[in-house]
């Protein structure tokens, strides 16, 4: 089984990584681009078959290690 | 007076800090390493600055889960005073023995210089040897020290006098929210800061500005 964790920033905490990367954008001659938030990606190769089990695995995971939730959200899709 | 440093693969302000407990408590610190589950009794545990794991996922998001940081988590619980200096301070910020994130600074450059620090709170172990409202120095050098936390833990933080030092006079290289340099916890004996006041303690540093500090946590004179 495959899953994708996507790990983003809450609204509200300020990126200045984002921030950077607007600004690159609009210097390489992009117009009309709004606000950019980085975030993270994991990919990650799970052994089992069951489907629920690796939603909460994947959610505990998250909260353990993968994101800060102080600062981050997170979404699990597995495939 | 006894002390421990947590040591970890990454760190680079380790040899600071055993250098500053060594020369102020007249005897040399204890060390763990990461995998140890045991902190010896000290009267103080350290984690110094640096990059551990390479600042891997987020800066100390690795650390705070190695097995050495239940042990320290254990012995905090237990009131032995804690001080988390830069990478330190992520440690335990990420091992939730403080509130709050520290998030990429404000210019995405890495600062390395002398700031001014004000004592936000006299009133607590790591800073009873300063006055309220005294103007310190003290050296910074990080990439990642801009502090933030939600409004209500913000609040909770200001209320409680749990802002400990904060960057004074228009010098807060990061961009950390209400100029916050550092904090305690809720109950006073975790302490984290980015600045490094282990390196501001004798005439060879250029001044003693971080001596107090120290002093102040191992219940030493001033």
């Amino acid at each position: 089984m495959k899953a994708r964790i996507t790990v983003t920033l809450k609204n509200g905490v300020l990126d200045p990584q984002g921030k950077a990367i607007e600004h690159a954008l609009s210097g390489l001659g992009f117009d009309g681009v709004g606000q950019v938030r980085q975030g993270k990606v994991f990919d990650i190769e799970l052994t089992g078959t069951d489907k629920a089990k690796a939603e909460a695995d994947l959610k505990a995971m998250c909260d353990k290690l993968l994101a800060n939730t102080v600062i981050e959200n997170y979404a699990v899709e597995i495939a | 007076m006894k002390s421990a440093v947590v040591l970890l693969p990454g760190l680079n302000r380790d040899r600071d800090m055993i250098a500053a407990l060594t020369k102020i408590s007249g005897q040399a610190p204890a060390t763990v390493w990461q995998t140890d589950t045991e902190i010896p009794d000290v009267d103080l545990i350290a984690i110094p600055g640096g990059f551990s794991f390479g600042d891997y996922l987020r800066c100390g998001a690795i650390a705070a889960r190695m097995p050495v940081m239940r042990a320290v988590a254990e012995k905090a619980a237990k009131g032995v005073p804690v001080i988390g200096v830069c990478n330190g301070f992520q440690i335990l910020v990420e091992a939730g023995l403080l509130p709050g994130a520290l998030m990429r600074n404000a210019s995405l450059k890495f600062v390395c210089r002398q700031v001014k620090l004000e004592i936000a709170n006299a009133n607590t172990m790591f800073t009873r040897h300063y006055k309220p409202g005294q103007i310190i120095r003290s050296p910074v050098a990080h990439h990642d020290g801009n502090y933030f936390a939600d409004a209500e833990t913000l609040a909770r933080l200001e209320g409680e006098g749990q802002v400990v030092f904060r960057y004074a006079e228009g010098t807060n290289p990061n961009g950390s929210i209400n100029d916050i340099a550092g904090i305690v916890n809720d109950k006073g004996n975790v302490l984290g800061l980015m600045p490094h006041p282990e390196n501001l303690i004798e005439a060879a540093h250029g001044g003693n500005d971080g001596r107090a500090l120290f002093e102040s946590a191992l219940g030493l004179a001033a």
